[in-house]
């Protein structure tokens, strides 16, 4: 049985595949929280697997194929991502002064490389 | 120049340098909710929030989804990867895949709402208090919440992360509503650009988080394994890219460690 998007709905597919299995993590969290000690070393593992994660999800949105995002040259992306590390670390680790450089970097060379 | 002065109260009293606040007569929550939405404005990850909304708002619009679909998923996940997943893989993934994937890229939460919860300790404090304030949490509310949360006393600190966390998700639904409105009136390569403000965010945001060699570690492996896992494709790209980036990560910063304590 492969039950798809079409045999649900999208308000009870948001509820089912979307809240639960992402709020299921916080409610651990809370219910957890008695026996774990933040600096215990499975949380440490956890916190690094989980920043691998976040990391992974980053490659495929900056990589992705698919959607408006793939008619910007993949070079452009990733050059753009460098330049917006460049000026967090530039600007004393802003997260403002990061997300503005790389996106207007991103900008700059989609009207450059595409028109 | 500078000159230095002491901080004078209105009774003309020097304050005591910072300590943890001494127990006062308890301010009615929704002041102090108040305080905390508004200290959540005028924080740099509401814009950050709103222009990355934006993009999903406009990845939804994208997608096919509904206006309120879209509002409702920012209320209820409050999480933009877990989003940016459910929104592109919902049309074509199987529901078990989906939510799969949408859990795999929440367990960030177990160990950011076990390191915030200690925070609320007061007492008569119940349990169900703490209900609103694990929903609330997601990165930018956590770093915030984990900055702010000390300085204030204790019987506040439910009400003040709840607007805070208030605060700054109603950014993300203003962002949300404004991308699901311009995605289909503007040119379709702004449009594109818009969509890069979700990476960027994600980026920004985690790396200001990541002062530990060990987070900037896991990062950083994270981006070189996650594109080798994916060309791979084995399936569960998100899975193994967390457990193998994570655990070599790990396993550098024991090494480290024990490196250090060995000397005396």
């Amino acid at each position: 049985m492969k039950l798809l998007l079409n045999d649900v709905g999208p308000w009870f597919a948001l509820l089912l595949v979307g809240f639960l299995p992402n709020e299921i993590w916080r409610l651990a969290g809370l219910v957890l929280v008695r026996g774990l000690d933040e600096n215990s070393q499975i949380i440490t593992w956890v916190r690094a697997v989980a920043t691998a994660m976040l990391a992974g999800v980053l490659a495929q949105l900056i990589l992705s194929t698919s959607g408006a995002l793939a008619l910007i040259p993949v070079a452009v992306r990733v050059g753009a991502a460098a330049i917006g590390f460049a000026a967090f670390l530039l600007a004393k680790r802003s997260v403002f002064a990061g997300v503005a450089a790389g996106e207007l970097a991103v900008m700059a060379g989609a009207y450059w490389f595409t028109a | 120049m500078h000159v230095r002065r002491c901080h004078v109260t209105k009774s003309g009293m020097a304050e005591p340098p910072q300590h943890e606040p001494s127990p006062e007569p308890a301010r009615p929550w929704p002041r102090v909710f108040a305080e905390g939405y508004f200290t959540a404005i005028r924080s740099v990850f509401f814009y950050v929030l709103v222009g990355n909304y934006v993009g999903l708002g406009a990845l939804a619009f994208e997608f096919g989804f509904s206006f309120w679909w879209m509002a409702a998923s920012t209320l209820l996940i409050w999480a933009a990867p877990a989003q940016v997943i459910l929104i592109s893989t919902l049309t074509t993934a199987s529901l078990v895949e989906v939510a799969l994937a949408v859990t795999l890229s929440s367990v960030r939460f177990l160990p950011m709402v076990a390191a915030l919860i200690p925070l609320f300790n007061a007492p008569g404090l119940r349990q169900r208090d703490l209900i609103m304030p694990m929903h609330v949490t997601a990165i930018s509310v956590w770093v915030e919440g984990i900055r702010l949360l000390p300085q204030r006393p204790r019987g506040e600190r439910v009400a003040f992360y709840n607007g805070l966390g208030s605060g700054l998700m109603s950014g993300a639904i203003i962002g949300g509503a404004l991308g699901f409105y311009l995605a289909g009136r503007l040119p379709v390569m702004l449009a594109a650009t818009l969509l890069f403000f979700t990476p960027m965010a994600l980026f920004m945001s985690t790396m200001r988080n990541a002062r530990a060699l060990l987070d900037r570690l896991a990062f950083g492996l994270g981006l070189a394994i996650g594109p080798l896992v994916a060309w791979l494709n084995f399936g569960l790209d998100l899975m193994w890219t967390g457990l193998i980036a994570g655990t070599i990560a790990y396993a550098v910063h024991r090494w480290r460690e024990s490196k250090v304590s060995a000397k005396p």
